[in-house]
């Protein structure tokens, strides 16, 4: 397993060097200037470039970036926060741990609740209460989020006045409920459809009839022999999602004006702060990356069956 | 032990599915005792019925099957009327079943030493976890699975389909059931594994003294096993008796039918097999006369008009059909 896992870090090493040379052509590739403004002078640039090392030719660049990264060093903000570590910006003013913190809660939402539900609808499969989830599942992973989140503002915070319209830092539990609500009823209506598909693929295996004359409770029946054999499905794609949700939230922070990286990631590509998209590509493929191999090594914990080492190792 | 004594019983069993198309009717009153300590065969081609009245037993008959009539008395108690805890405490602890492909039976996240432990635990017998481990390594020797304190915790694939049917059987027994029912055990496994399987069931019967009901459309496997056998034809019991007068003196055009489409290594004959004509009837709409009337040679003009009643043609030895029945009514009449 350490030999697996460090064949692994290797490779993360790899794909990480390879994101970073695609996202620096990408972001060379659009024109504009982190410098230009509507007074700024081609003198001014041309300071500012030379300043920041940005009149280089791009393989230079590409090698410093490189340089500095193996080096912990991810570089100053150019115009955002002129001047400020792009590490501090992103771990110490509580950017990520925001993003994260709320991604976390509404994967955790889709989990806890979906697989129950795709449980409940796979065990009552053809009732009504399966109609009815079915139904409104299907709408969930129909409805935009933002179409969701603003359905959320207008009502509980515009009509009923019980919740604020800014969520802000999320200080307390309530400034959560709708962010986390909007960010994971997607996910929830996902996981619960996945769960009930392989749930009920689970169900008509041999191995149930098996257990179900072995005397085995209903319970257990669904929760310890179906439910096990149906989660590679679900696994499999929660895994990138956990990234995805954390990128994904740019909506979320917006409607709800929460100040983390999803809404400062797109804004840093608005304005062309290099270093800035620059670590948040690289922090965020981390995250994908590191995701990635928890998701394989969970699934040799739900199935034994999975050789992660294949014969050639 | 007493063989005479009956464990089960069951009477005039009806069970129907319920499709779309109409109601099927899988298995259509049939009746039969078992003793204890008794192994009885259950013949019959794909769709008689077989598993179908074993799955009723048990309780496993899943929608849209359904026991529409009889009784099925297991030690004088009427087994369709347990709520479904009862069924469950009743699974597996009095009756247990083991199945057709080992190859799948098995869940295969979970260890073999997991799944064993897990049929003697969800009936409470007083057991702790290591005196439950001990039981099931015990159990793996006792199916003749070599160095059973390592290969309890292995999973079903690291077994092989054999070493599987004997972990499925030990499973089934680990309870001490007083009947275990086997859905063609040997179906699925290659010729030298059946005859070993076989042979472990054999040994095991004697050892724990279990009734059995041993399903199958093997004729060699019910000659092997079997004190005595029912053939089942489109959801009928045609012919019933000791396994000896089925095999040396069939009296239904059926049982006769089988026995000659059968091939035979002891005798060199380089005649064909006779195989019977026709197809099984649709149990949609089943025949108003006996139901092998339409495929039968000697079938006669009551034979479609009226189903054929059973008739001893022996002792303990009953066939359903109108031949006997005229035979038997000469026979008065001539004395």
């Amino acid at each position: 397993m350490a030999g697996y896992i460090f064949k692994r870090f290797v490779v993360a090493i790899l794909t990480l060097l390879l994101i970073m040379t695609i996202t620096f052509f990408l972001m060379n590739a659009v024109p504009g200037s982190p410098f230009l403004t509507e007074k700024s002078t081609p003198e001014m640039i041309a300071r500012a470039n030379a300043k920041y090392g940005l009149d280089k030719p791009l393989y230079v660049q590409l090698f410093n970036y490189v340089k500095n990264y193996l080096h912990g060093d991810l570089g100053t903000s150019l115009k955002m926060q002129e001047g400020t570590a792009v590490s501090t910006i992103i771990f110490h003013q509580g950017k990520f741990t925001l993003s994260l913190k709320l991604g976390l809660y509404a994967l955790a939402l889709a989990v806890v609740i979906g697989i129950p539900l795709g449980c409940i609808a796979a065990y009552n499969r053809g009732k009504w209460i399966d109609g009815f989830l079915r139904v409104v599942t299907t709408v969930g992973v129909a409805v935009p989020t933002f179409v969701l989140a603003t359905m959320l503002l207008v009502v509980f915070a515009v009509k009923l006045k019980v919740l604020s319209t800014l969520s802000g830092s999320l200080q307390d539990f309530k400034s959560y409920i709708m962010p986390v609500i909007s960010l994971s009823f997607y996910y929830t209506c996902y996981v619960a459809k996945l769960t009930r598909t392989s749930m009920l693929d689970a169900i008509n295996q041999d191995y149930i009839r098996t257990a179900r004359a072995k005397g085995v409770k209903t319970r257990a029946l669904i929760l310890k022999h179906a439910l096990r054999n149906s989660l590679i499905p679900v696994i499999t794609y929660l895994g990138p999602v956990m990234a995805g949700i954390i990128t994904g939230s740019f909506v979320v922070e917006s409607t709800f004006s929460i100040p983390g990286l999803g809404k400062y990631f797109v804004q840093s590509v608005l304005s062309r702060d290099y270093p800035v998209i620059m670590a948040t590509t690289v922090v965020l493929s981390a995250l994908v990356i590191f995701m990635n191999l928890v998701v394989d090594i969970a699934y040799k914990i739900v199935d034994p069956r999975i050789n992660l080492i294949t014969k050639e190792d | 032990m007493d063989e005479k004594k009956t464990l089960l019983s069951v009477k005039d069993l009806k069970v129907s599915f319920f499709t779309p198309a109409g109601e099927v009717k899988a298995v259509n009153g049939i009746s039969y005792d078992l003793g204890y300590n008794e192994v009885m065969g259950i013949v019959g081609e794909s769709g008689s019925g077989k598993s179908v009245e074993a799955y009723s037993i048990i309780g496993l008959l899943q929608s849209p099957g359904k026991v529409i009539g009889g009784t099925i008395e297991f030690e004088g108690e009427n087994v369709l009327e347990f709520d479904e805890e009862r069924m469950r405490q009743f699974r597996g602890n009095k009756v247990s079943m083991i199945f057709q492909n080992p190859m799948t039976c098995l869940n295969p996240v979970y260890t073999i030493g997991n799944q064993l432990i897990e049929a003697l635990m969800c009936h409470d017998k007083g057991y702790t976890k290591e005196q439950a481990r001990k039981r099931a390594i015990e159990m793996l020797e006792l199916v003749g699975i070599n160095n059973a304190e390592k290969r309890i915790d292995q999973y079903p694939h690291e077994f092989s389909g054999g070493m599987r049917q004997r972990a499925m059987i030990a499973m089934a027994l680990i309870c001490e059931p007083k009947l275990l029912i086997a859905d063609e055990p040997t179906t699925a496994l290659d010729v030298t594994i059946q005859a070993q399987i076989l042979e472990l069931m054999k040994d095991l019967q004697k050892k724990e003294n279990t009734s059995i009901i041993f399903i199958t459309h093997n004729l060699g496997v019910v000659a092997e096993i079997c004190d005595r056998v029912s053939v089942m034809y489109a959801g009928h019991i045609i012919e019933q008796g000791p396994v000896n007068d089925i095999f040396y003196e069939p009296r239904h055009p059926y049982t006769k039918g089988l026995l000659a489409s059968t091939p035979r290594l002891d005798e060199e004959t380089k005649e064909r097999l006779i195989p019977i004509e026709g197809t099984p009837i649709d149990l949609l709409n089943p025949p108003k006369g006996c139901n092998f009337g339409p495929r039968c040679k000697d079938c006669m003009k009551i034979c479609l008009r009226e189903k054929p009643p059973f008739v001893e043609v022996g002792e303990g030895h009953i066939s359903a059909c109108w031949l006997h029945f005229m035979e038997k009514r000469e026979e008065e009449a001539r004395s």
